[in-house]
């Protein structure tokens, strides 16, 4: 029934991205996100990508463009990585205090310096704080199903609020792979027009972003705080629909993965999620009570989820991506969710920073780690030479 | 033309927050009613998202919308590419911003919008300062104007021409204007939004507490910049330059150019030139670099 | 004016956006209408918009939002408008 279609993510992104129709896209180009707005490109001179489709000339001013763009009412799309994301920071906060939903693709990837284009989750990590939405993905199946969902979520009138669909450098974003393409008509009929809650028109000419005063502002933040957790509720709803819809389901906030009877939880992120399944497998075969639960959403971030999953666990975490001076952020995120509610013990993994490999082989010695008992709090995993 | 035919439609409203005196809305109200009410407006930070006045209240019945500093170009762009994509194309895309958003933190935005060939106005009210944190130089502050952070001696550098890097970006429609000459300025801006592409117009905005002079004077400082050949008024259209009005008087030399001292005297920014004595040699400089660049722009324009 | 429901720093036009901005006057603008010759030079640069031309092109001030700058008086080449301090005399 659905096509097949056998690419990169990059060019699967571009795809899904162009099906759903954006009247702009504005992008500047860095590795390794370059093949998404080249793949995007193609799509406008054969036609089949309608929308005007700007170059601009660095990350800032594609971010602005948008922001612009989205401001008249429009659908927006764009995509970064790693440096480009982080000279986006300002523009990031932009669009979500103006509750415009731009949606984005970052391919997750070390920021300098030195130089290094393989993938790590620092970038998108540090955009935390801006109000965006985050996901992460671990397939190119579940990139292309993301970014539909994501207009969908981001476009509500319950969220008005921009997107980052998250995945790794080459891991993903260059590896091919077979996803299945529903039918333009099956996109458009899943997928609604925007309806913008405000836009520059004008019959009504409103002034946007002037000056605010404490107590106005702080409604402002209030109100994305109460539409990131709406967001919570509706990316299940969205998930389900698709699951009906499409047949395919990649969880909601949490992918939960031989989770029922785990004595022990492992939780990542990412292409390492997708490699944690294999080091499930290994380990269930070795008789250990140990399941998966793949974070999908970063923000909001799915705290009454994984505290259920604490009641009868052990968790155990794996980041690809360090707060300097605390520690990964994922682990941080995780006590948080558990503190004065669960008697839980979690383990917090560094890994693959810098693009360093994780394999499951990897993963399962990590785990046996906790289970034995001979790991600590906090551990760096596979430091060479130390 | 005369100021009678500028229409009496006000898409400014009074009690805003400018300061008395301001260049700023003295322009806003000519931009206004060039354009009338089918436009929108991107503003960067600058004053005018302080004269917007206070949220939940505007000063301006345009649509409007500010974004970050150095954004103003790009923001445009977006804006432009939506309402071309929605079949909205009578509609006039204005960016205005401040020297320090035009000729410093925004330049790459602008560049990259002129190149892109943007259908769009942008506009640049210059107060040769960065007014709106507190009066600091920019890159268009001229030699020896003080300014908040400087040591009495004033800026040590010449401000850019800002009209000459626009140029060379070929677009179809560039001005330079100035506050105290509504009728020109008026038909400058009615000229651009004819004109299909990008189109740049920059505005003399003397700044009465910026500059430190009298409110009452702001007209007459910015008439003096350009007697005094310290602003120059003219269009480039199709890669061609024409000075006009007492511009093109000094240009041709038909009039003589009033001593730039008889502005930078009045002006509060400069006092040290003149307190606690005369500053001869410094004067003559200000005076020489003028001359030189009114001379080169005989040899490249006339 | 269509009111958009959402929370984000979305303005709607009003007059006396900061207020009566009249109360910032120290000087105030008196305008002599035998003397005015309908040039409508303060007209066109007043900062505040605040000096109102008629159909006759004849011209009135807004002093509820007039801020006294001065620079209609200055630019009136016939000195039909000049400066009074405020509350000495009308």
């Amino acid at each position: 029934m659905n096509n097949v279609m056998i690419d990169t993510g990059n060019y699967i992104a571009a795809k899904a991205a162009v099906m759903t129709q954006p009247d702009v896209v504005a992008a500047y180009p860095i590795t390794p996100q370059t093949t998404l707005v080249e793949g995007i490109a193609k799509y406008h001179e054969t036609g089949e990508f309608k929308g005007e489709y700007i170059c601009v000339e660095s990350e800032h001013s594609a971010m602005a463009a948008c922001i612009g763009a989205s401001a008249t009412g429009v659908r927006t799309f764009t995509g970064t990585s790693s440096h480009g994301l982080l000279l986006m920071h300002e523009m990031l906060h932009w669009a979500a205090l103006a509750r415009l939903p731009v949606i984005m693709c970052n391919i997750n990837r070390v920021v300098g310096p030195g130089w290094n284009i393989w993938a790590d989750e620092n970038d998108s990590i540090s955009q935390r704080d801006t109000g965006w939405i985050q996901f992460y993905c671990s397939s190119n199946q579940e990139i292309f199903d993301t970014i539909i969902q994501s207009f969908k979520l981001g476009e509500h009138e319950k969220v008005s609020l921009p997107v980052m669909i998250n995945y790794n450098a080459f891991i993903l974003s260059h590896t091919s792979m077979p996803v299945h393409i529903p039918t333009q008509k099956e996109i458009n009929d899943f997928l609604p027009k925007r309806k913008p809650l405000w836009n520059l028109d004008i019959n009504n000419p409103i002034t946007f972003g002037n000056i605010i005063l404490p107590p106005e502002y702080e409604k402002v933040r209030k109100e994305m705080q109460e539409s990131q957790e709406n967001a919570k509720k509706l990316i299940k709803e969205i998930s389900k629909e698709w699951k009906n819809k499409f047949g395919r389901y990649h969880g909601d906030l949490l992918e939960l993965y031989e989770c029922e009877d785990a004595e022990y939880i492992l939780l990542s992120m990412g292409a390492i999620g997708a490699e944690s399944k294999v080091a499930i497998n290994n380990l269930r075969k070795k008789g250990l009570k140990i399941g998966l639960a793949r974070v999908r959403t970063f923000r909001p971030f799915p705290k009454e989820e994984i505290l259920k999953i604490s009641k009868n666990s052990d968790l155990i975490v794996i980041d690809r991506n360090i707060s300097i001076g605390m520690e990964g952020a994922l682990f941080s995120e995780i006590k948080a969710s558990l503190y004065g509610k669960s008697d839980s013990k979690v383990y917090g993994f560094i890994s693959g920073l810098g693009g360093k490999d994780v394999t499951f082989q990897d993963i399962e010695k990590m785990c046996e780690k906790v289970i034995n008992g001979k790991a600590n709090d906090l551990e760096w995993y596979g430091l060479e030479g130390v | 033309m005369a100021i009678k035919e500028i229409p009496t439609e006000e898409y400014y409203l009074p009690g805003s927050a400018a300061c008395p005196g301001c260049p700023a809305t003295m322009a806003l109200r000519i931009v206004f009613k060039a354009i009338g009410k089918k436009m929108i407006m991107i503003v960067p930070a600058c004053c005018t998202a302080v004269i917007e006045s206070l949220h939940p209240n505007t000063s301006f019945n345009i649509p409007t919308m500010n974004i970050a500093f150095e954004a103003a170009a790009a923001g445009a762009s977006g804006v432009e590419a939506a309402l071309r994509k929605q079949g909205k194309d009578d509609i006039t895309v204005v960016a205005w911003a401040g020297d320090g958003g035009t000729y410093d933190i925004g330049i790459q935005a602008l560049s990259g919008a002129l190149e892109r060939n943007t259908n769009f106005i942008y506009i640049c009210y210059n107060n040769q300062i960065y007014s709106n944190t507190g009066i600091q130089r920019s890159g268009a502050t001229p030699k020896y104007a003080a300014w908040t952070t400087t040591t009495v001696g004033g800026k040590t550098e010449y401000r850019k021409e800002m009209g000459e890097i626009i140029q060379a970006h070929h677009i179809p429609y560039a001005a330079q204007a100035c506050i105290s000459y509504p009728e020109d300025l008026y038909k400058k801006i009615k000229k651009a939004k004819e004109i299909k592409g990008p189109k740049y117009i920059e505005i003399m905005a003397p700044c009465p507490p910026g500059w430190r002079f009298g409110m009452e004077k702001t007209v007459e400082m910015g008439t003096l910049s350009v007697e005094t050949g310290a602003w120059a008024l003219y269009e480039y259209e199709n890669d061609e330059i024409k000075f006009n009005g007492i511009s093109k008087l000094l240009l041709e030399e038909k009039i003589n150019p009033k001593p730039i001292e008889d502005w930078i005297k009045f002006q509060g920014r400069f006092r040290h030139l003149f307190i606690p004595k005369k500053d001869v040699k410094k004067l003559k400089e200000i005076q020489d670099h003028t001359n030189l660049i009114w001379k080169r722009y005989r040899k490249c324009y006339l | 004016m269509k009111k958009y429901n959402v929370k984000t720093t979305i303005s709607y036009p009003m007059k006396g956006a900061t207020g009566k901005t009249g109360n910032w006057r120290v000087f105030r603008p008196i305008l002599n209408k035998e003397k005015c010759v309908k040039c409508l030079r303060c007209w066109i640069f007043c900062p505040e918009a605040t000096v109102i031309r008629k159909d006759d092109d004849s011209i009135d001030i807004d002093y509820d939002y007039c801020k006294g700058c001065g620079i209609c008086a200055n630019v009136c080449k016939i000195k039909a408008i000049t400066m009074k301090r405020e509350g000495i005399e009308k």
